[in-house]
């Protein structure tokens, strides 16, 4: 299974599940990041964590905990 | 029509531009409160619409309607009418931020099905149209089934469409336009995307996107903000730029103040008669309010400074840099800012940790904010080293007052850190909190949100700070001031041993020092001596640390007095210098030793002697727990830390 913490900065992939139960994964989904929704990571922060990425035109950063949870697909 | 009847409710996400219409369409006519039982804040104006005036409530910032977190489950009960005194509304302007859109919409698809007429102010229109973006409202009026209204608050574009639109929708039937017409609380995963199935098939025909990367401003500022070198140095060179403004710039309105309110004593007292009351007034009163609003300079700047960082989206980057560390030790990256704010002032450090959503979070950050070292610390932190270290130098040329200062800087932010990580692990264990966040574009700071954010948060300190603290300040009077010790009284021979101290008292007057000592607060100085003693203190500066429960910088004052210096002076005074100095036990050796003066300043570090911050905790965490758990555990600390750094002092022969 690819996540979209293995997702290097600058590539883009689409999002095939959101795995993980309750309050995290809910939030996720209600920001957008839904199954087929494209996303890409932009950048990683300077001590390695969190990282920001673009989904529905507009920026969010994550932990690469909860990015682990994003499971992605080539696009 | 009854003007009571109309009840509007502001709905959007954060960063939507739904403070600035806010405050567009209110003006000055709004009141901040919190709702009952919580500390999520309630915000009402009036706004005139088309003639008639309604109540406009601006609900939190949300996301979702889903009742995960405080504030969703605020915004829900408001629309479903459950808030005592809040009507249901009778329509909700849902702001919608045209350059984001999808996200923006997901949120009406939930207000809808409440039930309620909803009208969208579509807002950041002239930053959509500069991007060279479409956009057919009357389309996508047509597929959302709810009217749209392009704002622009700056220049009040639009504002009239959007009273006419909410007086068109309050008494129309609201058409649930989406597939699911389940129960409100549904939240299946399923229900979610066929929102956002809804949502792209109505934008999908009425707006129409450049291709062109929206992004690429704010992208371009990143590579800069966010650089993994150049964004940490730029974060220092940041926060050395409030903390030199607020150190600096605001000590000329600070000492204004300070001599306006002795000023003001000054007149008092010679327009009144001598007697309790006068007394009172100037001592307990003017002095009391006096010291609470000589820290307003500091506080309105650093506000300032807070609200542009927040407005200009800046504060989320701080957040995006330093969560990693914050994460070590089980804290949210948003805690960062709080907690530098607190170097100047708790109070408002721990007002800004509203922006940290998880509560256990929130209160993990409040419970160690007051350990950084503010600026109440500074005169007790200088009076010692002018007293006892000063001109002497480390290694021969680092002075040895500003390794101290370093040192209990550095003890507080270790402490801190040491407290937060236990405090994640017990009483607020949870496990490490999700950190998603939204990174807002780059926008010019719109000045009138900037102020008005920044005068509404300081006139809450100034209340909520302001009836506490001046309570305590007539309590701490009149514990000096009663029982009234009478000339040539001998009351205060009780205490025989103590003839010391009153050399300079002229015959026939009762001295402040001999006043202080007959007083209530002398005799809880003499209470409080034994457990003191292991400290090194002795019942007069056991009086000093009493009197500083209220605030630190009080026990430079308090010591002028019981040393019979006056009250006139300041840290660096050299009359308290060498009344500490000269001052001696009844064995004569000397009270005040280098490792006294550094064992009181790591109390100082530690022990938690505000009554500001107590008040504004209590107001935070909207009970007496947390306020009490904090004064009890910090003080806890501060004493065992200061029994081990004089017991172990005196065990290596210092002092």
């Amino acid at each position: 299974m690819t996540t979209l913490r293995e997702l290097p900065a600058g590539s883009s992939a689409k999002v095939k599940t959101v795995h993980g139960k309750g309050v995290i994964s809910k939030r996720l989904m209600e920001m957008g990041v839904i199954p087929g929704t494209e996303i890409r990571v932009v950048k990683s922060a300077p001590f390695g964590d969190p990282i920001q990425i673009r989904v529905l035109g507009y920026s969010m950063a994550l932990r690469k905990n909860e990015a682990a949870t994003i499971e992605i697909t080539a696009c | 029509m009854d003007p009571a009847a109309l009840t509007i409710a502001l709905a959007g996400n954060p960063n939507a531009g739904k403070t600035t219409l806010f405050n567009a369409l209110t003006g000055l006519k709004q009141k901040v409160a919190n709702y009952p039982g919580v500390t999520v804040e309630r915000k009402i104006g009036v706004w005139d619409v088309a003639g008639n005036s309604a109540r406009l409530i601006d609900l939190p910032g949300l996301y979702s309607l889903d009742t995960t977190s405080i504030d969703e489950k605020i915004a829900g009960d408001v629309l479903l009418g459950k808030i005592d005194g809040i009507a249901r509304p009778d329509v909700v302007v849902a702001v919608v931020d045209a350059t984001n859109l999808e996200r923006n919409l997901y949120l009406v698809t939930q207000i809808v099905e409440y039930g309620i007429p909803v009208v969208i102010a579509l807002t950041m229109i002239d930053v959509f149209e500069k991007q060279k973006h479409e956009i057919d409202i009357a389309r996508l009026e047509k597929k959302l089934g709810v009217r749209v209204v392009a704002i622009d608050a700056k220049t009040g574009r639009g504002v009239e469409d959007l009273e006419r639109q909410v007086s068109a929708a309050r008494d129309s039937t609201p058409n649930v336009p989406i597939a699911f017409h389940g129960d409100v609380n549904d939240d299946t995963n399923a229900k979610i995307f066929s929102r956002y199935k809804f949502i792209s098939d109505a934008i999908q025909d009425s707006v129409r996107h450049n291709d062109r990367d929206a992004h690429r401003v704010s992208d371009k500022i990143d590579r800069v903000l966010t650089h993994k070198f150049f964004g940490l140095v730029i974060l220092v060179a940041v926060l050395l730029l409030i903390f030199q403004t607020i150190f600096t710039w605001a000590t000329v309105p600070m000492d204004l103040l300070d001599s306006g309110f002795g000023s003001l004593g000054d007149l008092v007292r010679s327009a009144m008669s001598a007697g309790v009351l006068t007394d009172l007034i100037v001592d307990g009163i003017i002095a009391g309010v006096g010291g609470i609003l000589v820290f307003l300079p500091q506080i309105l700047l650093l506000f300032l400074f807070i609200s542009l960082l927040e407005d200009s989206g800046y504060m989320a980057r701080a957040a995006f840099l330093m969560d990693r560390l914050m994460s070590r030790v089980g804290l949210h990256g948003k805690a960062f800012l709080p907690l530098i704010s607190s170097f100047a002032c708790a109070i408002p450090g721990i007002m800004a940790t509203r922006t940290i959503e998880d509560q256990r979070d929130r209160f993990a950050t409040i419970m160690i904010a007051p350990f950084m070292s503010c600026s109440a610390r500074l005169p007790v932190y200088t009076l010692m080293i002018a007293a006892f270290f000063a001109g002497q130098t480390v290694l021969g040329f680092i002075s040895l007052g500003a390794v101290l200062m370093l040192a209990m800087y550095s003890l507080g932010i270790l402490v801190a850190v040491v407290v937060a990580f236990i405090l994640k692990r017990t009483v607020l264990k949870a496990p490490p909190p999700p950190f998603i966040m939204e990174l807002p574009p780059y926008r010019m700071p719109n000045i009138r949100t900037v102020f008005t954010n920044m005068l509404e948060r300081s006139w809450l300190f100034v209340k909520r700070a302001g009836t506490v603290i001046l309570a305590i300040s007539i309590i701490l009077w009149a514990l000096m001031y009663f029982p009234r010790t009478e000339v040539q009284s001998s009351k205060f021979n009780i205490q025989g041993e103590e003839q010391l101290g009153t050399p300079n008292s002229e015959p026939g007057t009762a001295s402040g020092s001999e006043q202080l000592r007959n007083s209530f607060a002398g005799k809880l100085g003499h209470v409080i001596e034994p457990v003191i003693a292991p400290l090194g203190f002795d019942w007069k500066i056991g009086v000093a640390l009493i009197a500083s429960f209220a605030a630190r910088e009080v026990l430079v004052s308090t010591l002028s007095i019981i040393y019979n210096v006056g009250k006139e002076q300041d840290a660096q005074s050299q009359s308290l210098v060498s009344a500490l100095h000269d001052e001696k036990k009844a064995d004569g050796t000397p009270v005040w030793t280098p490792l006294t003066a550094l064992t009181l300043m790591v109390f100082f570090v530690l022990a938690m002697q505000c009554m500001s911050t107590v008040a504004v905790v209590r107001r935070e965490t909207n009970s007496w727990r947390w306020p009490i758990f904090m004064v009890v555990y910090m003080t806890g600390l501060a004493y065992f830390a200061a029994f081990l750094t004089y017991q172990g002092g005196r065990a290596l022969g210092i002092g």
